[in-house]
């Protein structure tokens, strides 16, 4: 009996496991789709996406540096906290207050971590884009 | 704290006026009228008024960022053996100072804790007094190739193109700091410039770093003044600055006016943290290094690379005929013994043709002719040896926080047909 019970938690614990596993990935694909950059609408000046939040992020992030220092980079929300901190400890940037909140939604919605795919898990992907011409003697 | 932005604080202070600013969009501060003239702090500068660094470069350059200013060529443009101004990658951490510059009044000053006295000169003194030497010597950033680590490093996202060898002329350091006169404890130069921060706070350093005593006394590390026979263009670092060639160009310092020799490692703005230094232990890819002393290294030499800078990449070529291929080799401090390329990943290597550098710390030449076996799709693929054996990695590289010293072989791909 207590076998059984053991097998059975055991086994409850497992589909938990698996089912926490599939939340995330799920998670990322579906709730929260990675959205791509070339289907929304862009900020003309600066290139971000133009969404509700976009004039806070302009007013916090590109009045000091260019918008291509975000446009350039995928970061989670972690890894957009990390570069707001270097920025508070080596560059003056102020404390953002209530607003890094919405800068950071912002940040992590539009410009995450794009899927694997995106760039690839390889040490060296293969060659992309590459403009074929023909090379006269 | 309110929910409306700006309108809360101060407009006398700087953050009060960033966010009015942005109410009144930058486009306006283009226009001929400023919103807010009068409440602009008096070292604030709206970007719209500065020079453009554009103008004298390639059409084909790719800019990654507009303030700071960093622009890299594609590695087809790098093919001269002596790199014209007009194809070399611009490197800022600040900006590109907006005063204007009188090179009759512009001066050098040497000071610091290990000089016996400190020693001011005009830059017609260092032209006069001291014998000037030219020499060609590759400027590469620590970053070049950070695009290729995975995960995404913080720092521009350079490919290949930021490095070159173009000819510089100007003076020794060692000859200047033999005539101010240094002190035994010396131990490492800092560089200072007239580049703002970007915040243009005038009490923050954009960038000031430097070298060991050793390498600063190397007979190629030149306080220079001309570069390819001509003044150094603006944002090159008009009218002076330093040229260490081999090592990170972060150290080769621009619109130069002062050079501390200090008797520590030099602690000037992007020596900390990990700015320019890589973990001393390997580490995993996208893992957390805590920034001390302890777990990092400054980044001094840079490592052995090799480009194709003939043919451009995407070359549909005639398989009858051989095809002929060059580039360039270098190995910071050190130099290239070979270069090899191969047309099959990797499998075969075949030797290619190098030539000695035209002097210390310049890069080198290679060439090489090739046959495909059959037509189709290949990729040519280039490595270098350094003089010490050391040659360079197929795959990315030990990933590092900073993603620097990526010197993984560069390719481009070829079609050869009938």
């Amino acid at each position: 009996m207590n076998g059984v019970k053991i097998a059975f938690l055991l086994g409850a614990l497992l589909i938990g496991l698996a089912s926490f596993r599939n939340n995330s990935v799920t998670q990322y694909s579906s709730a929260k789709p990675p959205f791509r950059a070339d289907t929304l609408k862009k900020d003309a000046e600066s290139g971000l996406i133009d969404a509700p939040n976009l004039m806070m992020v302009k007013a916090q992030c590109t009045a000091c540096h260019s918008s291509k220092l975000i446009l350039q980079h995928r970061f989670t929300r972690a890894g957009w906290v990390d570069r707001i901190r270097w920025m508070q400890k080596y560059h003056k940037l102020w404390d953002l207050g209530e607003s890094e909140k919405v800068v950071l939604d912002y940040l992590e919605t539009y410009y995450g971590p794009a899927s694997m795919s995106d760039k690839g898990t390889f040490r060296r992907p293969p060659m992309k884009q590459v403009k074929w011409y023909k090379l006269e003697p | 704290m309110g929910k409306t932005y700006g309108m809360k604080q101060p407009i006398f202070n700087r953050r009060g006026f960033l966010q009015q600013s942005t109410l009144a969009t930058v486009a306006t501060l283009a226009g001929t009228s400023i919103i807010f003239a009068d409440k602009i702090p008096p070292h604030y500068r709206p970007l719209a008024f500065d020079y453009d660094p554009l103008k004298g470069k390639s059409p084909e350059m790719t800019v990654l960022g507009d303030k700071p200013w960093n622009v890299e060529p594609p590695v087809h443009l790098l093919d001269d053996a002596v790199t014209p101004v007009s194809k070399m990658f611009i490197r800022n951490n600040g900006l590109i100072p907006t005063d204007p510059i009188n090179p009759a009044t512009w001066t050098l000053t040497i000071n610091g804790e290990s000089v016996k006295s400190a020693k001011t000169y005009t830059l017609n003194d260092l032209k006069k007094r001291f014998k000037p030497y030219t020499y060609q010597l590759v400027l590469e950033c620590g970053g070049n190739g950070r695009a290729g680590y995975q995960p995404q490093t913080s720092g521009n996202p350079w490919e290949q193109g930021a490095v070159s060898c173009a000819e510089w002329t100007g003076v020794r350091l060692k000859d200047i700091l033999a005539d101010v006169g240094i002190k035994d404890d010396a131990v490492y130069i800092g560089y200072y410039g007239k580049d703002p921060h970007l915040s243009q706070d005038p009490t923050k350093v954009a960038i000031s770093r430097g070298v060991p005593m050793k390498k600063a006394l190397e007979e190629e590390t030149l306080i220079a003044w001309a570069v390819n026979g001509q003044d150094i263009p603006l944002e090159h670092g008009y009218p002076l600055r330093l040229v260490v060639g081999g090592w990170p160009a972060s150290t080769s310092g621009k619109w130069l006016h002062t050079i501390a020799v200090r008797n520590k490692i030099h602690d000037g703005a992007k020596m900390e943290g990990h700015s320019y230094q890589v973990p001393i232990r390997p580490v995993e890819p996208g893992e957390k290094v805590a920034e001390t002393p302890q777990n990092f290294r400054i980044i001094e030499s840079m490592p052995v690379k090799s480009l194709v800078t003939y043919p451009k990449t995407g070359a549909m070529v005639d398989i009858k005929k051989p095809l002929a291929i060059r580039g360039h080799a270098w190995a910071g401090d050190r130099s290239v013994a070979e270069v090899h390329t191969s047309i099959d990943y990797g499998a075969t290597w075949q030797k290619s043709k190098l030539s000695p550098p035209k002097n210390r710390l310049a890069w080198q030449q290679w060439s090489a002719e090739l046959a495909f076996p059959q037509p189709g799709y290949y990729e040519v693929w280039v490595r270098a040896t350094d003089d010490k054996g050391v040659t360079q990695p197929m795959v990315i590289p030990q990933w590092n926080p900073g993603g620097y010293l990526n010197n993984a072989c560069h390719r481009i791909a070829v079609k050869a047909v009938v």
